[in-house]
């Protein structure tokens, strides 16, 4: 079982994230959208949208730090583990309300305002129970075991598992130690993973960080293209009727 | 001087009867779709109004368009790039569906399913995006003929400055249709918007498209676009907008609302423009003066150098042909009779408007002062005008309905007196607009037959262009620029960092034999 959980899982949602990846990319430009609501609802959006985006530009930097740079590398510049761990559970605090805040608005407004709803797939539900379960599973230990609990040495155990996936010297003894809470939440993580790319997440890679170097008027003109054989070209505009 | 083409159009507001044909048409060809309900490319509004959206005009709400900041420099009025990015989660200027109108539509098979009864049964609405009942409670047409007006057309932003509300009242009402379709500008706000860089100005004809491959749906063109003419549909997640109908303008015809204007009051021409200028005119500092700038950057495709280097330039010599027939370029720059919509958004809009005169008939009647007299005494304020079409200034609307008065006296003369001079300005004027053949108004040459490979693949993918690379059966240009893998053409539009010389497409043995 062990095996399965911390080593085929995590490398199946690896292969499906890049494989998938590769296959909407070529087949669905056409769908490759953030899907944006704020035409239908804007006053929860307004709180919402930043909320969970910035908090989670800040849990994700939190994740580098925390997950990807080993204990060692910190210890090696001075910083011992009590001074990491009051960074890690003040600045890991505040991300987790600035992202449960957002989320919690965003779902209840994908939930209950009508106009919101009626946008919303099943991809779509998929993806906003599994972020809930992650943010959920990941502010729990944050701020009620690293804050004001006794702390917990996530970098002891989960990190090296995690490091070790990419080295292929994914080693389970040490996650299959740490708390459950940290087990759901890799796991559910490994979910997400496997769900981006056939998910509106994919906007997250395109990020228009290129626009700030852009002149801004853009010109084209036409190129000579072969014209692609019908049925080819990836997803279009859908009949009248067959819903998106 | 860096010579470029543009399909513009004119619209002659005194033909305008507000039958709304050219929404139906547009409608039916481009937006009969799942997401685009609320979406009319083409919609004619009620002046005065507050516009769909509302009170799109007025851009202290909207922040559309360019402003100059403190130094001068030209700048998208919600922000620049970093501040675009940075709200990229929640757009503060974009309007809410129901500053359009929230869609609606109609349970007809109550109609066929009810069981027989007394009273006939009815068939009630239904929200286009919840698929639950709804009170419908604004659209596109809501203001159609004053419609609310006592109530609302006193927020139209065109009042502003004016002491014209008055004339709101019943006696002293006055009204006229304003259709509206993207202006295709020559300093897109919506392409300087768009984060992705999905939205683009096509080199060779200058119609503004979204490349719905490449739109993520950040949505900031919809804020960007002063006249809020690109639209989000909410079903795809993408921008959509008036394409000109680019497939008709490639094949010699006019756009569909064009063809179908029951009141023959549209006019499709080409404008040659000097690229180098672009910049420099939409950063003039008053701007009363933008419309004067506007007119500097067209090029007189009479003047043999213009031409000369138009054909440099790589446009088709019948294009060049066509440039000197453009019903546009006789009634906006030649005659100007025709001024841009709201100039001073800075985007240097391609949809020109000749501004209504027909009261002034009845007016001239009924007071005997004549028709130039008349023209002060309007019922349809010249403030109101000028706010409209020249930011302000009542001069060139007062030139232009002047010369619109003079056509009528001089025609009435000619056909009256036999010794009346001719005056060939106000007969080609009297032609164009009057007479107003449909080959007069449509000067539209077709793209190149050698490109036809190149169009179909535009057709099939609807806006965008493939990204193609070398192709053994389709050979880039031998010559020309290093341009990226997909067309793109980043034209810095400042003369100082001249972009690379497009190919000559008519000169290039490999293009044509493509």
């Amino acid at each position: 079982m062990n095996l399965f959980w911390w080593v085929i899982l995590p490398y199946i949602a690896l292969a499906v994230f890049i494989v998938g990846h590769v296959w909407r990319w070529r087949y669905d430009q056409f769908g490759w959208t953030t899907r944006s609501t704020q035409l239908q609802e804007r006053k929860l959006l307004k709180w919402g949208g930043p909320l969970f985006h910035y908090g989670t530009f800040a849990a994700i930097g939190g994740h580098v730090i925390g997950v990807l740079i080993p204990e060692r590398w910190t210890a090696a510049i001075g910083i011992p583990e009590t001074v990491y761990r009051w960074f890690s559970a003040s600045a890991g605090t505040l991300a987790a309300v600035l992202v449960i805040g957002g989320v919690l608005i965003l779902a209840t407004r994908r939930l209950f305002v009508p106009r919101v709803r009626a946008t919303t797939s099943t991809v779509d539900y998929a993806a906003l129970i599994l972020l809930l379960v992650v943010i959920i599973t990941g502010v729990v230990p944050t701020i009620f075991v690293n804050l004001f609990g006794h702390g917990y040495d996530y970098r002891a155990s989960v990190a090296p598992w995690f490091r070790g996936l990419f080295s292929l010297h994914p080693s389970t003894a040490a996650i299959s130690a740490a708390p459950v809470i940290y087990q759901v939440h890799a796991t559910a993580a490994w979910l997400i993973w496997a769900l981006w790319p056939f998910s509106r997440l994919v906007h997250a890679w395109s990020a228009p960080l290129w626009y700030l170097w852009r002149p801004y008027v853009v010109y084209r003109s036409r190129v000579t293209t072969r014209p692609a054989e019908p049925g080819t070209s990836g997803r279009r505009w859908r009949r009248i009727g067959v819903p998106y | 001087m860096r010579v470029k083409a543009q399909v513009a159009m004119v619209m002659n507001l005194d033909k305008c009867i507000g039958c709304h044909t050219c929404s139906v048409t547009c409608k039916q060809v481009w937006t009969n779709r799942p997401g685009t309900e609320y979406v009319y490319f083409n919609n004619v509004e009620t002046k005065p109004g507050v516009g769909y959206p509302k009170r799109y005009e007025d851009q202290d709400q909207w922040h559309g368009g360019w402003a100059l900041d403190s130094k001068g420099r030209l700048k998208p009025r919600a922000g620049g790039r970093l501040k675009k990015l940075a709200t990229l989660f929640w757009n503060p200027d974009l309007p809410a569906i129901d500053d359009y109108g929230a869609p609606w539509t109609y349970d007809y098979q109550t109609l066929t399913d009810a069981p027989a009864g007394k009273q006939n049964p009815s068939a009630h609405s239904i929200s286009a995006l919840t698929g639950k009942d709804m009170t419908p409670g604004w659209g596109a047409n809501w203001e159609d003929d004053l419609a609310g007006a006592p109530e609302r057309a006193a927020d139209d932003p065109n009042f502003a400055g004016l002491e014209e509300q008055v004339r709101l009242t019943y006696e002293q009402a006055f009204m006229f249709y304003l259709p509206r379709i993207c202006e295709h500008c020559l300093n897109p706000s919506c392409v300087a918007s768009c984060p992705s860089g999905a939205m683009y100005k096509r080199d060779e004809d200058g119609i503004v498209l979204v490349d719905q491959d490449r739109c993520r749906g950040w949505r900031m063109c919809v804020s960007g676009c002063p006249y809020k003419k690109v639209y989000f549909n909410h079903r795809t997640g993408k921008a959509e907008k008036c394409t000109l109908c680019f497939p008709r303008i490639e094949a010699g015809q006019p756009t569909i609302c064009s063809e179908t204007c029951v009141g023959r009051l549209r006019y499709l021409g080409l404008m040659l423009y000097d690229a180098d200028k672009v910049l420099g005119a939409a950063a003039t500092a008053d701007e009363k003066d933008l419309y004067g700038a506007q007119l500097e950057v067209f090029l007189d495709p009479e003047d043999p150098e213009v031409r000369a280097e138009a054909a440099a330039s790589g446009i088709p010599a019948e294009w060049i042909d066509a440039a000197r027939r453009s019903p546009v370029y006789a009634l906006a720059a030649r005659h100007r009779v025709a001024l841009p919509l709201h100039p001073e958004y800075r985007t240097l809009p391609m949809v020109w408007y000749i501004p209504p005169l027909s009261p002034v008939a009845d007016v001239a009647a009924e007071r005997d002062t004549g028709l130039f007299g008349a023209i002060e005494a309007l019922r349809i304020p010249i403030g109101y005008l000028a706010n409209l079409f020249t930011a302000g200034d009542p001069e060139p609307v007062r030139r232009a309905l002047h010369r619109l008065a003079a056509i009528r006296t001089h025609m009435r003369s000619v056909q009256l007196d036999e010794d009346a001079v001719s005056d060939d300005d106000l007969e080609d004027l009297y032609r164009l607009l009057a007479i107003a053949k449909y080959s007069d108004r449509y000067v539209v040459p077709p793209a190149h037959a050698e490109e036809a490979g190149t169009l179909m693949a535009q057709h099939e993918q609807l806006f965008c262009a493939q990204p193609g690379g070398p192709d053994d059966n389709f050979p880039q240009p031998a010559s020309g620029p290093v341009r990226d893998d997909d067309g793109r053409l980043h034209l810095d539009l400042s003369p100082a960092v001249p972009a690379p010389r497009d190919p000559q497409p008519t000169d290039d043995p490999a293009r044509r034999d493509a």
